[in-house]
């Protein structure tokens, strides 16, 4: 392994090829050009004008359900809430377009972020429910408002500025305004905001410990998922010049799913096949629509068949297709050291846990622990099966409410944080049963962990790259850096959890039973691996039941039984510890022999 | 007084409705963790199916009944076949999907074989109802009221008391477990399903009188017996239950003292009040997942 083989010196996860944008412009402009020079009947424009708009709603749909898996079900709501202030704004308050397009879109802003964050805290069924109750109540405003949304009749002789009069211009205009949305919804998948959305998406407990604060994500992509219905909804009136309720109740928002689901949810390039596809295939089968529900019933039922046999949509099948003539990259080498600096100079002590409680009603999983981790070493909490151990880690991680007791981090309470906050505050862990984003790869898996907030390595994104590829070449991984995480083995993939906590350069590293599950090699490689981080300087504290590992590793234990303490000290005084040796052999019986 | 009391009766009655079909998502949810979001087209299917052999075929009403709920039962059976079994190991996002796709897919089959005419169907009874003091007792509220309770005692009886009871309930809590313990636990799931289809069913013929069959009444009944639910506590069979009632009245309420236009807005309202400043509802618990 020599530092000559550096190839990877760009900021970049993915490598772009080099005339990808400069062929998407040429590709937009002449688009525009054809969308302006090509003669058209009134009927393909209006297809082509719904066409466009519908898209910029369904790239919505492409964030808050691809990249963040939360599901909306009042797009046409917000798509109607855009459409409606261009209409009312213009014709009743003479207000000018572009005031009305940014009033639409603030509007949906604002209520997508407000039902967001009412709801987002609770499971996907609660937000499922809910954006289809928005969805009937907005329904029922339109129609029922009258003085201000004219009810059933719906707004008339919506213009549009006076530059984009003509209808096909206006239609280059839609094309473009797509095209820059797409590029910019394209773009958020490789930037922070888009990893900590697909972290979410793949594992939410596992996004939070990262440093992610889960709940604000969630709620941000909802908000830019309504902000895209908006701008849809505000070109699509004034395209069509009349707006009515009953272009924006719940079967709208269906066909916005279902168009996503067809095209493949994971890109934007899916949003607008998908979206294509659904406007032209019902105007081909128009005989469909001269019996009423029969249109509907096939869209429900193919969103049942999408789900069920072709969940990637049709861009996820291509895309599976195309990837399989992909030339395999060169696995790239940085030979980066990873520095690790243990959160600086400080106390002796990096953690401080006093009477520590957690009940679950009546039972006392820990009961009064205190703990001091000394800052350096290599800190060991063992005990029997049920002890307590995994509730503690969970506890001190903020998975779980301390019931009573106190926690410090670097001398900071952080006893009543979440866990994203102690991230924050300096903590990085894995899992006992390993909590990775499987659809990312390793390197987005490592990327996340060195965008710890909270981290001394800042927030260059160079500085973030080469931390992450650092931390992977630590752990022996760097030349499956830009693998899926979920072909690697199961020792890997410990090691890449491993090589995301130690990527934020944590102040304490916990591991819960990283040796559960590995064979005799993989735990050789594990115990190298624990002796280098500790040489580093980071501390660590390790749950483990394998004593072969936790005594050759730890230099001080922490013994629990039934959620309380019973030994605390130097490794090889615990392990001789009568009460320890009790506790997992059982006591010599009374009885003479 | 006397019309507070006649609102209160009316909207026991509304709510009852509410409570079956919320007990019908809570069963399915405990079942396999999912919100089945076409549980309302239950009750709409079985609506029509009963005007069908009822009105149109003419059979007697008990008949049309029996027929219409056997019909619900396979239908639950091959719901569970299409929708949900083949997503069994996939997260709860496509399964819900997959549940929004079918209940759009049995709202407009209806609507397509049917056509958009809403139908009236006549209750059991032939007088429309009585006095009692100075409240005026509709029969169909009354039925309504008293085959929830009924099916609520008998469903109370039949989880605590039966054998099969037992082995849907280790089911609900804990899969893997109960198929280590012998639960044939596919089949549990289908009989959680034809049930939910069922009681869905019952709540559809029992309001149809008081409403319009029509193809919109799946969609409203849903949402609200979801809202129901979260007001009882997800997950809760009591809670449903209370939470049913309860929203019952507060439309009734509303609609007569408030806004009619708006009625079907407020059980939205409630629910959005619930889940900002009591998510966990009346009698639910926050529960964590396990690291």
């Amino acid at each position: 392994m020599s530092t000559t083989e550096t190839t990877a010196t760009t900021g970049d996860i993915r490598p772009r090829l080099r005339w990808g944008v400069p062929a998407y412009v040429v590709l937009v402009l002449v688009a525009m050009a054809l969308a302006i020079a090509v003669p058209k009947t009134g009927y393909i424009l209006n297809i082509s004008l719904q066409a466009t708009t519908y898209a910029i709603a369904v790239l919505g749909l492409t964030i808050v359900l691809g990249l963040c898996g939360q599901i909306n079900l009042a797009q046409a709501a917000f798509f109607g809430l855009g459409a409606y202030a261009v209409g009312i704004g213009q014709t009743e308050y003479g207000l000018n377009f572009w005031a009305c397009l940014l009033i639409g879109t603030s509007m949906a802003a604002g209520f997508g972020a407000l039902l967001g964050a009412s709801t987002l805290r609770l499971g996907g069924h609660y937000l499922a429910m809910v954006t289809i109750s928005f969805q009937q109540i907005v329904t029922l405003v339109l129609i029922n408002w009258i003085p201000v949304t004219k009810g059933p009749d719906g707004v008339r002789a919506i213009p549009r500025p006076g530059f984009l009069a003509d209808g096909s211009t206006y239609l280059a205009f839609c094309i473009a305004a797509l095209a820059g949305l797409a590029f910019l919804v394209w773009r958020l998948r490789d930037t922070r905001l888009g990893r900590a959305m697909r972290a979410v998406r793949d594992n939410e407990l596992a996004a939070g410990v990262a440093g992610i604060d889960v709940y604000r994500t969630k709620v941000t992509a909802f908000a830019l998922s309504a902000i895209l219905g908006g701008i849809g909804g505000g070109l699509f009136a004034g395209g069509f010049a009349y707006v009515s309720p009953d272009q924006f109740s719940f079967a709208e928002s269906v066909v916005f799913l279902t168009m996503v689901l067809l095209g493949g949810v994971a890109s934007p390039i899916g949003a607008v096949i998908g979206t294509g596809l659904l406007i032209l295939i019902p105007e081909w089968l128009r005989f469909l629509k001269s019996i009423p529900g029969l249109y509907l019933a096939i869209y429900g039922a193919a969103v049942i068949l999408i789900v069920l046999f072709m969940p990637d949509g049709i861009w996820g099948y291509l895309r599976g297709q195309l990837d399989r003539f992909k030339r395999a990259v060169l696995p790239s080498r940085t030979g980066a050291t990873l520095h690790l600096s243990g959160g600086g100079e400080g106390t002796d002590t990096v953690m401080e846990v006093r009477g520590l409680s957690k009940h679950f009603g009546g039972l006392k999983a820990v009961d009064e622990v205190d703990l001091t981790i000394r800052r350096g070493g290599v800190h060991a909490l063992i005990g029997p099966n049920g002890s307590g151990k995994t509730t503690t880690l969970n506890v001190l991680s903020g998975l779980y409410r301390a019931t009573a007791g106190t926690i410090e981090l670097n001398g900071q309470d952080v006893t009543d944080l979440p866990p994203h906050a102690r991230t924050k505050a300096g903590l990085g862990r894995t899992f006992q049963n390993i909590r990775l984003w499987r659809s990312m790869t390793a390197l987005e898996n490592v990327m996340v962990g060195a965008e710890r907030p909270g981290s001394p390595i800042g927030n260059d994104p160079a500085a973030l790259l080469a931390r992450a590829r650092a931390a992977l070449a630590f752990v022996d991984l760097e030349d499956r850096a830009d693998e899926v995480v979920a072909n690697f083995s199961y020792g890997h993939q410990r090691a890449v959890e491993i090589a995301r906590a130690l990527a934020g350069d944590p102040v304490l590293l916990l591991l819960d039973e990283p040796g559960a599950g590995l064979n005799s090699s993989e735990k050789v490689e594990l115990r190298n691996l624990l002796k280098r981080i500790s040489a580093r300087g980071l501390t660590i504290l390790i749950i483990d039941h394998d004593m072969t590992l936790v005594s050759e590793v730890a230099q001080h234990i922490t013994v629990l039984n039934f959620g309380r303490r019973i030994a605390d000290g130097y490794s090889a005084d615990v392990l001789k510890h009568p009460d320890v040796i009790a506790a997992y052999l059982g006591t010599a019986p009374d009885v003479p022999a | 007084m006397d019309l507070v009391l006649q609102l209160l009766f009316t909207g026991i009655g509304i709510g009852s409705v509410y409570a079956l079909v919320a007990l019908g998502f809570v069963l399915i949810f405990r079942a396999t963790n999912v919100v089945n979001f076409a549980q309302g087209e239950f009750s709409m299917v079985a609506a029509f199916l009963m005007v069908v052999f009822s009105v149109k075929i003419g059979l007697p009403y008990w008949v049309a009944f029996v027929i219409a709920l056997i019909c619900m039962a396979g239908l639950g059976a091959v719901f569970n076949l299409a929708v949900y079994y083949p997503l069994r190991h996939r997260t709860y996002l496509p399964v819900i999907i997959s549940t929004i796709g079918a209940s759009i897919f049995m709202a407009n089959t209806t609507l397509a074989i049917h056509g958009p005419e809403p139908e009236v169907l006549s209750g059991w009874f032939d007088t429309p109802g009585f006095m009692l003091g100075p409240v005026y007792l509709d029969n169909q509220y009354v039925l309504i009221i008293v085959v929830t309770a009924l099916l609520v005692a008998l469903q109370y009886w039949f989880f605590e008391h039966t054998l099969l009871g037992k082995k849907l309930q280790a089911t609900s809590q804990d899969k893997e477990m109960a198929s280590l313990l012998g639960i044939p636990v596919a089949l549990m799931i289908m009989i959680t399903f034809v049930y939910s289809a069922v009681i869905g069913g019952i709540a559809g013929i029992l309001v149809a009188p008081v409403l319009f069959v029509s193809i919109g009444m799946g969609a409203t009944i849903a949402l609200k017996a979801f809202a129901a639910t979260i007001i009882g506590g997800f997950g809760d069979v009591t809670g449903a239950i209370i939470g049913g009632l309860a929203l019952g009245v507060i439309e009734t309420f509303g609609a007569a003292y408030i806004s009619v236009p708006y009625k079907d807005g407020f059980a939205f309202l409630v629910l959005i009040a619930f889940l900002i400043f009591r998510p966990q509802g009346i009698f639910g618990e926050r529960v964590a997942e396990k690291a």
